[in-house]
Parts: structure tokens; sequence; C-alpha cells
């Protein structure tokens, strides 16, 4: 039997990983955009094991609009992408430092 | 009677306002107009005023016209107390400014050439004066008048800043500028004083009126308060209101700034040395005897310094060469007398002197400004010599004025300087011995300066250069007529008044004196009439070592003087050390230069060096601005626009508060 503990412990290790991912690494902006994807993901997982558990499905509800909205963020934040390359000729993390007054 | 006395205040300041603020374009002569008729008008009401108190017994006017301020319970007013004392001063300021305004018309008139060539504050000096001298004398009528201390404050003050435009007023001159800051530094020292006193007042009587605290004032008689490890109450505020008299008034050691002040036109000399300024100080104490009567140990202190004034500061007198300071020094002498006669408790001597002293010293000064015109302003009595015979009329009124200061037998200055003298002679509070013995040898020494200067102005070969004696001659009636109407007062006006005021007790309740303070009641009890006051005078000492001295003058400046032209100067050589301290008078402006100035400069640079420029400048503000410029250049090494970075702050922020929520 697989236990509630072991959903939230794969949750947070995604979510560890995907936050690891966005400040290891250094070279490409599609990398940051699936670290995000990854975090809502664990989100996602931690929200179906307590939805699970407490038998209330209100949580795998939420999961349909997160990933809704996932996929709303991924397309813009492409789009966005697509934009930067144009303008920068780069999507190396490292050359993007205009965040900055 | 409210209207009579508030047209004698403003009459002086409108002539003062028109002549100040139109000056250019009303002319000279409506400058002149405007300012004596002013003036002319306060006098002739004043001199009503006084005749209705002396034939009809008008009673004393105390009334408040205006009420500026309250504040806790504190009334901030403009009032008048018109009572017998007030009177006679009204009338004495008023006539001396009358004299100095009229007399002022011919001394100014060659007001340019004073003046650098083109220079914009010469422009319209001559309105400036009158407007300054007019202000003067409303000044000192809000001082003598008011019935507040408040009032009283303002005019002292107001008396001393027109002191400072007037002593300054040919500010071109360094030196005329550097005696009108020292007039004014000096004179605050003594403000300050005196405004502790005010305050002192203020906190335990909780009233400015001074009918309010005179009536309190004996409640307090031995009140103990605790500064300096308990002292009298009393004797606190004399002594603090004394030290704005000394001030005010120059005593020894506030008394540096009065022979600076000759730097000043001669007419304003006469009329600071004469009526105004300094008798505030006396008139002061004098209004304040119901205060002073409670404390002998003030009453001690106001005379030792009157007396110490009136004998070391006459000796300075016999080593002046410039004829405008050796009547300074005569000045500050007569000064010391008037204060002495104060703590003596004889505060109608006081008064008197203060009287007469204003009409001979008025004349004696006016005397010396002709003099100077004559001479085309060298004021080096070496330099003169023989000028009666040009100048008969300054010459005879001059010889009047000497007169009366030296207390000859008849004139003013005898009546009051004598009682004065046997009034300390009663005297038996402490240091009243040693004050009538310098009071007394200060006759012998007034008699000698006063003469020596006679004798070598008037008297003698001439000894100005060629030029100067070609153009000798009268100077113009605007001059010589003042000089003859302060005459008449010089010789008569002791005769006179002496009954009333000393004897009568003229001054009814105006003045209090505690009676085993009353060192005059030996002469009103004596009185024979003027007639048995001269002989009995003439009994005293005091008249013979005046006339000793008068012998003295006659015989080395203007007996051996024939002979020896040169006697003066190898009789102050002769005198060796002696002749220096009193050419240095005693070293008090050393003193003051080394000791005041130079160490208030040297605390002013500390003040400067480390207060301003390091604490103030370095660390606070340009402190502030190096530190919000070095966090700021920390803080750009924060922002570095890379996205992992803010990310990471934004996970050790998030876990940060985290922690905390969950721990505790």
């Amino acid at each position: 039997m697989i236990a509630l503990s072991d959903y939230l412990l794969l949750g947070a290790l995604l979510f560890a990983i995907a936050v690891a991912g966005i400040f290891l690494n250094r070279k490409n902006v599609i990398i940051l955009l699936m670290c995000i994807e990854i975090m809502l993901l664990a989100v996602n997982t931690n929200f179906i094991a307590f939805a699970h558990y407490f038998n209330n499905l209100s949580g795998q509800i939420f999961v349909f609009f997160i990933l809704t909205v996932a996929a709303a963020e991924a397309a813009i934040g492409l789009a966005i992408l697509v934009v930067l390359f144009r303008n920068r000729h780069t999507i190396n993390v490292d050359d993007l430092d205009m965040l900055k007054g | 009677m409210e209207n009579i006395y508030l047209t004698i205040v403003l009459a002086p300041l409108l002539g003062a306002i028109v002549a100040g603020f139109w000056g250019a374009k009303i002319g000279r002569a409506g400058a002149h107009w405007v300012t004596s008729s002013g003036v002319g008008i306060a006098c002739a009401l004043s001199l009503w005023v006084l005749s209705r108190f002396i034939w009809h017994d008008l009673p004393a006017f105390n009334d408040t016209i205006y009420i500026w301020m309250v504040a806790d319970g504190i009334q901030f007013e403009i009032g008048f107390l018109v009572d017998r004392l007030t009177v006679l001063m009204m009338a004495t300021v008023t006539f001396v400014s009358l004299m100095v305004h009229i007399y002022t018309i011919g001394y100014m008139a060659d007001d340019e050439h004073n003046w650098p060539h083109g220079s914009l504050a010469g422009k319209n000096s001559y309105q400036r004066f009158f407007s300054y001298i007019s202000l003067f004398t409303f000044s000192m009528l809000m001082l003598v008048m008011s019935n507040n201390f408040i009032q009283l404050f303002f005019g002292w003050e107001a008396v001393g800043l027109v002191s400072y435009l007037l002593i300054g007023f040919w500010a071109t001159r360094e030196s005329a500028v550097f005696a009108n800051l020292k007039a004014f530094l000096v004179n605050r020292v003594g403000d300050f004083g005196f405004i502790l006193g005010i305050a002192a007042i203020g906190m335990y009587f909780n009233s400015m009126d001074y009918a309010e605290v005179f009536a309190k004032a004996p409640e307090f008689a031995n009140t103990e308060i605790a500064v300096f490890g308990g002292v009298s109450l009393m004797t606190l505020i004399c002594i603090l209101l004394f030290i704005g008299a000394m001030g005010k008034s120059a005593q020894v050691p506030l008394h540096v700034w009065l022979p600076d002040s000759m730097e000043g036109p001669t007419p304003i000399s006469a009329l600071i040395h004469a009526a105004t300024m300094v008798t505030a100080g006396i008139f002061m104490v004098a209004r304040m005897s119901p205060l002073y009567e409670l404390s002998t140990t003030a009453l001690s202190f106001v005379l030792l310094i009157g007396a110490i004034t009136a004998f070391f500061m006459g000796l300075i007198g016999l080593v002046q060469n410039d004829i405008k300071r050796v009547v300074a020094y005569s000045t500050l002498s007569q000064l010391g007398y008037m204060v002495a006669a104060l703590g003596a408790s004889a505060y109608a001597a006081g008064i008197f002197h203060l009287m007469t002293h204003a009409f001979f010293k008025a004349l004696l000064f006016l005397a010396a400004g002709s003099v100077i015109i004559a001479m085309h302003h060298d004021q080096d009595i070496r330099n003169m010599g023989g000028l009666r015979r040009y100048m008969p009329i300054t010459w005879i009124t001059a010889l009047v004025g000497s007169l009366a200061l030296i207390a000859f037998p008849g004139f003013s200055g005898f009546f009051s300087k004598d009682a004065i003298i046997e009034a300390v002679g009663h005297a038996d509070v402490f240091g009243a011995g040693f004050a009538w013995l310098l009071l007394t040898i200060g006759a012998f020494i007034t008699a000698l300066y006063s003469f020596r200067m006679y004798f070598l102005v008037f008297h003698g070969k001439p000894r100005m250069d060629e030029h100067t004696q070609h153009h000798l001659h009268e100077t113009p009636w605007v001059v010589t007529v003042p000089l003859l109407a302060l005459a008449i007062p010089s010789i008569f006006i002791g005769w006179y008044a002496v009954e009333p005021l000393l004897v009568n007790n003229w001054f009814g309740n105006a003045i209090v004196v505690a009676h085993e303070h009353d060192t005059l009641h030996h002469l009103a009890n004596h009185w024979h009439g003027q007639v048995a006051f001269i002989q009995h005078g003439m009994h005293g000492l005091p008249f013979w070592l005046a006339m000793s001295g008068l012998i003295l003058a006659t015989i080395i400046w203007w007996g051996w003087h024939k002979v020896n032209p040169a006697i003066d100067g190898q009789l102050q050589q002769k005198a060796g050390p002696l002749a220096r301290v009193l050419d240095n008078k005693y070293g008090f402006d050393d003193f003051n230069q080394r000791v005041f100035a130079a160490g208030g400069r040297r605390i002013g640079q500390v003040f400067w060096n480390t207060g301003d420029q390091k604490i103030i400048d370095d660390t606070i503000v340009n402190g502030s601005a190096r530190a919000v410029s070095w966090t700021a250049e920390w803080m750009r090494w924060l922002q570095s626009g890379l996205l992992y970075h803010y990310a990471i702050a934004m996970i050790v922020g998030l876990v940060g508060l985290l922690t905390v929520y969950v721990a505790f």
C-alpha cells in the first residue's frame, strides 16, 4: 500500500528538483519554463494525493484548472521566448541580465 | 491727561519716522523742522505737566494704554506711570534733547565733508541723523514713563539700539564701527543681568506692573533662594537689575564703552551723556527704590561701585588729550557720584544730580562741539589754547559748565554734589566710609581735570596752525543759543530745586526710603535756606579740596603753562608709571580685548573647528551622504539583473519565513 507521505515526498522531490533547476541552470530559458512546469506538476501531485486521501473531489478539480493555466502559461512563455530570441539573438540565461534598474 | 502723555511720547516718534523714511523728500530743512517741532511739542507739554505738578499738585497718573499680550496671568502692556519722579525726568530729557536738536542744525550743517566722496551712506545723512536723535528721545521717554518692566526693557533696548546707530553714525570710519559695536556688546552684558532680574521678578511676583510688584515686595524681604548657596531674593533681584544699570550708566567694569562712544558726532555725545542713555540706569534704580530698600547688601554694592567709578574714572580724565574724552571721563565720574547717592539711599540727591548734571554736561559737550567746529574737527587740546578771544560765548558758557561741574558754590552742581557727599557721609551700609573718602577726594580730581581742560583750551597762547587760527570765529547762533539756554539752568537750577527736592520731599511716594536708611533727613533737619547751605558747604572738606584743585589747575595750566608751554607733557612724564596706568585706563580695555574678545574668538574657533566643521559638516551632513552612497554601492552589487540570483533570494527568503513561521 502506498502511503500519503510517499506522494508528498515525491511532490517535494519534484519541487526541489525544479527549484534547483531554476537557479543551477545558466544556459537555456526553455529549461526554466520546463522547471516551472515541473513545479506545477509537483503541486498537482500533492493535490491529487490529498484529494484521494481525504475523499474530496475539489483537489482534483483544482488540478484541472492548474493544467489549463499551465498550458496557457507555457504558450505565452514560449511566445515571449520567440520574441526575445528575435530581439537578442540568444536564449542564454547568463546573457539575460537586464532585469535591474 | 492720557492724551497729553501719549502726545509727549509720540511726537518725537512721528518726527523720527517722517525724517527717517521721507528724508529725501522733505529735504534738510524739512527734516530738522519736523523733528525739532516734535521734540519741541514734547518739551513744552512736559514742562506744562511739570508746572501742573509743582503748582496744582496734579495726582500721579498710572494707567494701562494697551495690553498686547497676556501670558499665564502676566500682562504685557503699554502703560504710563507719570509721577513726580517721571515728570522731572521727562522735562530734563526733552529740554536737553530740544537743545541738542537745535544745536545739531549748526553742527551737522557740513556733514557731507565727513563722508568719503560718493558714499551712498552719506546721502541724506543729515536727515538720518535727525531721525535718530528724535528716535532716541522717544525711546528714553518710553523708558522713563513706563509703568511696567516690559516697557522699561523695551525703552532700555531701544535706547541701546539708537545709541549703537548714533555712535557708529560715520559708518565709513573703522574706529566708529569698532566703538559702536563695543558699546552694543558691553551693553548686552549689562542687559543680560537686567533681563535675568526682570525674569526673577516675573517668576516670584507673577506681575510686570510696578505698582503690584512694589506692593508685594515687602512680603519677599526675607525670602531666600537656593542659588550660589542661598542668597536673599531681593538682593539677587536688585544686583541683577543693577548690572543692567552698570551697563547703561557705564559703571566699572562695564564703563569701557562710554569713552569710545566719543566717536559719534558731538551732539549725540551730549545727548547720550547728559540726558538720555546713561541716566537710564540711575533713573531705573531710583524708580526701583522700594526694592532696593529691602536689600542692604545690594545698596552697599551700588554704593561701592559708584564711589569706585567716581574716583578712578576721574583720575583718567587727567591724562586725556582729546577734548571730548576729558568730558567723557568726567561724565563717568559724575555718574559714579549719582550711583553712590543711590547706594546711600539718597535717591532724591541722585536724581537731583542727574538733573543738574544733564544741564551742565550737555552744556560742556556742546561747548566742546562748538570748539571742535571752530578747530575744523581737531579735538586735541594740545593744539588749542587762547580760544576765549575768538569765541566769547563758548568761552563763558564753558566756564559756567566747568564751575557747575566742580561744584563751585552757588552753581547747580554744588548743591547736588554736596548733598550727595553729605548723604554718603551719613550712610552706614558696608563700605560707606570708604565711599565717602573716594567721593571727597574725587571733588579735588574733578576740579583738577576740568580746569586743566578749560585752561588748555581757552587760555594761554594759541597753539593751532596758522590756517586754523586765521579762520577761528564764534560759531553760528544755532550753536550758541543752546549753549546759553543750557548755561542758565546750569547756574540757577540747583538754587531753586534743592529745597523742594531734598528738603520738602517733593518726590513723595515715588521714591521709598526705609527709615533707617534715610541719609537725607540730616540735611532736611538742618536746613536753613540755600545761603546757609552754601556757607555750611564752604566749611566742608569737599569744598576745600575742590578749591585747591581749582587753584592747583590755575597754577599749573595757566601760570606755569605761560612760562613753559610743554609743562603738561613733562608732568605726565614725571608721573611715569602712574601716568602710564592712567593712560592705559587701568588696563580694562586690554583685559577685555585679550580675555573676553580673544577668548571669545578662541572659543568660537574651537566650536567652528570641532563643532561646526567636524561634527556637523563632516559627520552629520557629509557623513549621511557618504552612508547613503556607500549603501547604494553595496545594493547595486545585489541587483545583478540575473534571474537565478533573484530566484535564489526568493527561495532563501521563503525558506527563512517558513522557518520562522513553523518554528515559532
